[in-house]
C-alpha cells in the first residue's frame, strides 16, 4: 500500500479512487508526457511519490531536482527539443522557477509544457497562502484550474494539448483541497511517450537577448489573443443550470464548495465554472452578467475573477450586481469550506445564514502540535547547541531557521526559530543579522534546503566576511515531504544511482573557515566541535549528519532486524526532568512521584537520552526486550525508501 | 442512507476519520471511499496532515453520496471514526447533537501532557457530557480485536469493519473485500479482512441486530 501500479495498468474507462495528485500522475501518462521534473513541496508531493515509483516502468525520464528553477528549466529544454514536459512545485516553488516561467512566454514552447502550482489555501503546510493565479497573467500564460480529481487528470491532459496547439507553457493550478482530494477517477486512453528528443536550433526564438525579446513580445501578444479564443470555446468552462435571476462565477475548490453551500441554503442557481480562467473569457462572462440580476464571484485568495469581472461590466455598462470580496461580502483570506460560502451568500441575499447547533465539550482539550520523532537526529543536534549556549554563556544568540522537519526548533524546548522566510532565508537573513548585529547568528538548514537555495547565500557570507555558524541538519533525504532524495543522496528517483555532492567538501570549497562533520547522535562530539566553532571567526560550517531515524526503521525492518529499546531505571532515577523538560522525546512520560518512565512503544533505540549529558545519573538503559516493531504493510515505513 | 436528522440531507453521509499520524486511519478511509465505489455510490475524501511524519493529528473527511467537496459542513457530521480517544473527542466540535462516535479505546499522549505540561482529560466525563448532548457513543478495544484477527496493526481495519456493522457505510462485505484486494495481498490481506468482519461483527452485536444504523 499504495499500489502505484494501479495507475500504470488501467485500462481506459476503469475507475479508481485516486487523490488529486494520483489523478494528475496518470493524466501524465495519458498526455504522453516524457520528462517531468519537481522540488517536493506539499501539497504537490505526492506527484512525485507516484512517479518515482512507475515512470521508469511509463517510459517517462523523472527526478527530484535541486530546485523548482531547475526543473523547470530542465523542462523548458525538453519541450524545446519536442518532448512534452511537466514541472511540478507547491506555490511559493513557483516563486524561486518565475525567472524562467514568466520568459517562457515570449519563447513559447514546442513540445507541450505544463507547469503545475499547488497553492495551500488556509496554509497547511506553508509560509504563505499566495495566489499563484497571478503568475499566468504575469506570464500571459493560460491558467487551467480543475476542481476535483477526475478533472485534475482530464484538463492536465487538455492543457498539454493546449500547450502544443497555440505554443504557450501552461499553468496548472491546484489547491490542497484538489491535490488531497480523493474521488472516483475514470481513466483515459494512454498516449505513447518519448523521453528523447533532438534540437533544432533556432536562437532567434530561444536566446532572450533585448533585441530577440522585443520582437518575440510582439508575437506573445498575438497569440495571447488567440489563447482568448480558446478560453471562450473552452470546453473546460461552462455554465450549469437553467435559468434563475441570481448566478455565480466560480473556479477551482471554490466550486465544490459552492455547490455544497447551495444545497445547505436550499437554493439553486446558475453557475459559469471557470476552468480556463486566463485569459478572461470575456464574451462568455458578458453574457453570464447580461442573463443575471445578481452574480456573486466565489473564489479564494485574490479577487482574482471579481476584478476582471467589475472591469467587464464597467466596460459593457452593464448594471448587474456584483458580489464578491470587494464588496465585503466574501473573505479575503482563507480557504473557503461551506460553512464559508453559505454564510457569504446568505449575507448578501438577506436570508438567515445556516446556524448548526453543534456539540459543546465545555473544556479546552490540550493540543497535539507538530513533534521531531522520537530518535529524530535533529532533536540531539539542537541539545547540543542549547547546552553549547549554556556553557559558553552566550546570550542574545540570533536563530535563524529554514524550510524542513528541524523547523520545529520553533517549538519548546529548543526555540531556536527567530526568523524563517522561506527555502534558504536562514543562510540569507543570517548575512544580514551578523552585518548589523553584534548578535552571535547561527543558521539551522537542512540538507535538501542547503542544496535547494542555501548555497548562494553561504557564498555571499564567505564572501563578504560575515561571522556565523551554519549547521547542516543533514539527516539524508527530505523528509517532510516524503523522503525525496537531495543530491547528496546516493541514489535519485527511482532508484537510479548518481553522483552524491558532499557537503563539506563544498563548504570547504567556498571558503568556510570551519568544517566539521559531527554525528548528533554523540553528543559529547557534537557540542565540542559547536563550542569550537563559536569561538572561530568567520563562516563556520558543522554538519550534523545521522539518518533519518524513519529511513533507519525501514531499513531495519526490511533487514528483519529489531529496533532496540531504552528504559529508566527508576531506582537510579534521581526526577530531575533534565530529560523530560530539556530534552523531550515524544516517549517520555512523567509518572506517579515525578519518575520517568519510557514508552517502549514509541522509543526509537537512538540511546542520545542514555548519554550522562541528557541522564546525570545514568539511569536509562538499553532495554534486554527490544522489539518487533514494525509489522508489514506500516505506512510511514512503506512510503520510506532508501536514499 | 442518511441519518435522518432534521436538517440532514438523506442522501449522504459524513464521517470524519480522525487519529494520529502512524494510525492508518488515511489507508481506513481509502479502502472505505474503494468500497461504497465498488457499491457504485458517489464518493469523496479529503486528507489533512500536519508537518509531522509522525505524532501530529491526521484527519480525514469522507463524504458518500449526493455530494460535491470533499469537507464536511459544520454540524453535518454523522460518523466521527476515531482511532484514539482524544482525538475522537476533539472531532465533535465539528458535529451536531446527532452524531456517533465510534472510538478506539486506544489512548495516545500529546509531548505537552506527558512533559507534564497539560492533562490528558477525563475521557469519561467528556464521553457523559457529549452524550447528555444527545450524540450516541461506543468504544470498541480496536487492538485487542485486530490482535485476536492476527495483527495489532489492523486495529484500523477493525474500525472500518465497526463504521460498516453500525450501517454508516452501506455496502456489502464484498465490497470491502474487493477494496482491500486492491491495496493489500498474502497474508495481510487475510489478516485485514478477518480484522474488518470481526470489527463488523463487534458493532452489529453493540448497536443491537437489525435496528442496525443508529
Amino acid at each position: 500500500m499504495p499500489d502505484y501500479g494501479r495507475l500504470l495498468r488501467a485500462g481506459e474507462g476503469e475507475a479508481m479512487f485516486l487523490l488529486g495528485n494520483e489523478a494528475v500522475a496518470r493524466g501524465l501518462l495519458e498526455a504522453g508526457v516524457g520528462f517531468a521534473a519537481t522540488y517536493p513541496g506539499t501539497p504537490s508531493s505526492e506527484v512525485g511519490e507516484v512517479l518515482n515509483e512507475i515512470a521508469e516502468e511509463a517510459g517517462m525520464y523523472f527526478e527530484f531536482s535541486v530546485n523548482e528553477k531547475v526543473a523547470l528549466e530542465g523542462a523548458a529544454a525538453a519541450s524545446f527539443s519536442g518532448v512534452r514536459s511537466f514541472a511540478f512545485m507547491k506555490h511559493v516553488g513557483l516563486n524561486v522557477a518565475s525567472d524562467a516561467f514568466i520568459s517562457l512566454g515570449y519563447t513559447g514552447v514546442r513540445a507541450g509544457l505544463v507547469v503545475m502550482s499547488a497553492d495551500d489555501p488556509s496554509m497547511y503546510s506553508s509560509q504563505n497562502e499566495q495566489d499563484n493565479r497571478h503568475y499566468a497573467e504575469l506570464a500571459w500564460a493560460p491558467l487551467v484550474e480543475p476542481s476535483n480529481p477526475q478533472e485534475a487528470k482530464d484538463f492536465l491532459v487538455w492543457a498539454f494539448d493546449l500547450s502544443e496547439r497555440r505554443g504557450t507553457p501552461v499553468l496548472f493550478r491546484t489547491t490542497t483541497r484538489v491535490s488531497h482530494m480523493r474521488g472516483i477517477v475514470r481513466a483515459g486512453p494512454r498516449r505513447p511517450s518519448s523521453s528523447r528528443g533532438s534540437f533544432a536550433r533556432d536562437p532567434w526564438r530561444f536566446s532572450l537577448l533585448p533585441a530577440v525579446a522585443r520582437r518575440l513580445k510582439g508575437e506573445l501578444m498575438r497569440r495571447y489573443g488567440d489563447l482568448r479564443m480558446e478560453a471562450e470555446s473552452s470546453p473546460l468552462n461552462r455554465v450549469l443550470g437553467s435559468g434563475s435571476e441570481v448566478g455565480a462565477i466560480t473556479s477551482g475548490a471554490a466550486y465544490n464548495s459552492l455547490m455544497d453551500a447551495l444545497q445547505l441554503l436550499g437554493l439553486e442557481m446558475d453557475v459559469l465554472k471557470l476552468g480556463m480562467s486566463n485569459p478572461f473569457p470575456e464574451g462568455l462572462v458578458a453574457g453570464f452578467l447580461e442573463g443575471h440580476r445578481t452574480v456573486f464571484v466565489v473564489e479564494e485568495l485574490d479577487p482574482f475573477l471579481e476584478v476582471r469581472t467589475r472591469a467587464l461590466a464597467q466596460m459593457r455598462g452593464l448594471g448587474v450586481r456584483i458580489v464578491g470580496k470587494m464588496d465585503g461580502h466574501f473573505p479575503l483570506g482563507y480557504e473557503y469550506t461551506p460553512d464559508v460560502v453559505a454564510e457569504a451568500v446568505a449575507s448578501a441575499l438577506g436570508m438567515r445564514p445556516p446556524s448548526p447547533g453543534l456539540v459543546e465539550l465545555g473544556e479546552e482539550l490540550p493540543p497535539r502540535p507538530p513533534v521531531m520523532c522520537p530518535g529524530c537526529p535533529h532533536r540531539a543536534t539542537y541539545y547540543a547547541v542549547a547546552l553549547a549556549l549554556r556553557q559558553l554563556k552566550m546570550r542574545s544568540v540570533v536563530f535563524a531557521n529554514d524550510i524542513g522537519c528541524y523547523g520545529m526548533g520553533f517549538y519548546k524546548p529548543f526555540e531556536m526559530g527567530d526568523v524563517t522566510l522561506c527555502m534558504g532565508s536562514s543562510i540569507g537573513t543570517a548575512n544580514g543579522f551578523s552585518q548589523v548585529t553584534d548578535q552571535p547568528v547561527i543558521a539551522f538548514i537542512g540538507d535538501s534546503t542547503f542544496f535547494h537555495a542555501g548555497l548562494p547565500a553561504l557564498v555571499n557570507a564567505v564572501h563578504n566576511n560575515r561571522r556565523m555558524l551554519v549547521v547542516v541538519m543533514d539527516n539524508g533525504t527530505t523528509a517532510m515531504t516524503g523522503f525525496e532524495p537531495p543530491p547528496n543522496a546516493q541514489y535519485g528517483a527511482g532508484g537510479r544511482r548518481l553522483s552524491p555532492i558532499s557537503i563539506e567538501e563544498v563548504a570547504r570549497a567556498i571558503g568556510a573557515k570551519y568544517v566539521r562533520v559531527v554525528d548528533p547522535y554523540d553528543l559529547r562530539g557534537t557540542l565540542s566541535a559547536i563550542k569550537e566553532a563559536l569561538g572561530s571567526d568567520g563562516v563556520s560550517v558543522i554538519v550534523a549528519r545521522r539518518e533519518c531515524a524513519l529511513l533507519r526503521d525501514a531499513e531495519l525492518r526490511r533487514r528483519g532486524e529489531r529496533i532496540p529499546v531504552y528504559e529508566v531505571d527508576q531506582d537510579k532515577c534521581a526526577g530531575c526532568l533534565n530529560c523530560v523538560q530539556d530534552f523531550s522525546c515524544p516517549s517520555f512520560r512523567v509518572v506517579e512521584g515525578g519518575l520517568v518512565e519510557i514508552d517502549p512503544s514509541l522509543c526509537d533505540g537512538c540511546g542520545v537520552c542514555a548519554q550522562r549529558l541528557v541522564c546525570p545519573p545514568a539511569a536509562i538503559g538499553e532495554s534486554r526486550e527490544g522489539r518487533e516493531r514494525w509489522g508489514p504493510g506500516r505506512r510511514v515505513g512503506a512510503r520510506a525508501r532508501s536514499t | 442512507m442518511g441519518s435522518g436528522a432534521p436538517g440532514r440531507s438523506p442522501s449522504q453521509i459524513n464521517i470524519v476519520i480522525t487519529g494520529v499520524g502512524g494510525q492508518g486511519n488515511v489507508t481506513a478511509g481509502i479502502v472505505m471511499g474503494e468500497a461504497a465505489r465498488l457499491a457504485g455510490l458517489n464518493v469523496v475524501m479529503s486528507e489533512i496532515h500536519g508537518l509531522a511524519q509522525r505524532g501530529g493529528v491526521v484527519s480525514v473527511d469522507l463524504r458518500i453520496g449526493d455530494v460535491h467537496g470533499p469537507i464536511i459542513p459544520r454540524g453535518h457530521v454523522d460518523l466521527v471514526l476515531g482511532f484514539e480517544a482524544l482525538e475522537s473527542l476533539r472531532a465533535l466540535d465539528r458535529a451536531g447533537p446527532g452524531a456517533t462516535v465510534i472510538m478506539s479505546t486506544e489512548r495516545i499522549m500529546p509531548l505537552s501532557v506527558n512533559v507534564g505540561e497539560a492533562r490528558y482529560p477525563d475521557i469519561e466525563a467528556l464521553k457523559s457530557r457529549a452524550a447528555s448532548q444527545g450524540v450516541r457513543i461506543y468504544e470498541i478495544d480496536a487492538p485487542a480485536i485486530a490482535l485476536a484477527a492476527g495483527s495489532r496493526l489492523s486495529s484500523n481495519m477493525v474500525m472500518v469493519g465497526a463504521a460498516h456493522g453500525a450501517g454508516f457505510l452501506p455496502v456489502r462485505m464484498e465490497h470491502i473485500v474487493e477494496a482491500l484486494k486492491l491495496h493489500f495481498r498474502g497474508s495481510l490481506l487475510e489478516i485485514n479482512a478477518r480484522a474488518v468482519e470481526m470489527g463488523s461483527e463487534e458493532m452489529r452485536r453493540r448497536v443491537g441486530g437489525p435496528r442496525g444504523r443508529p
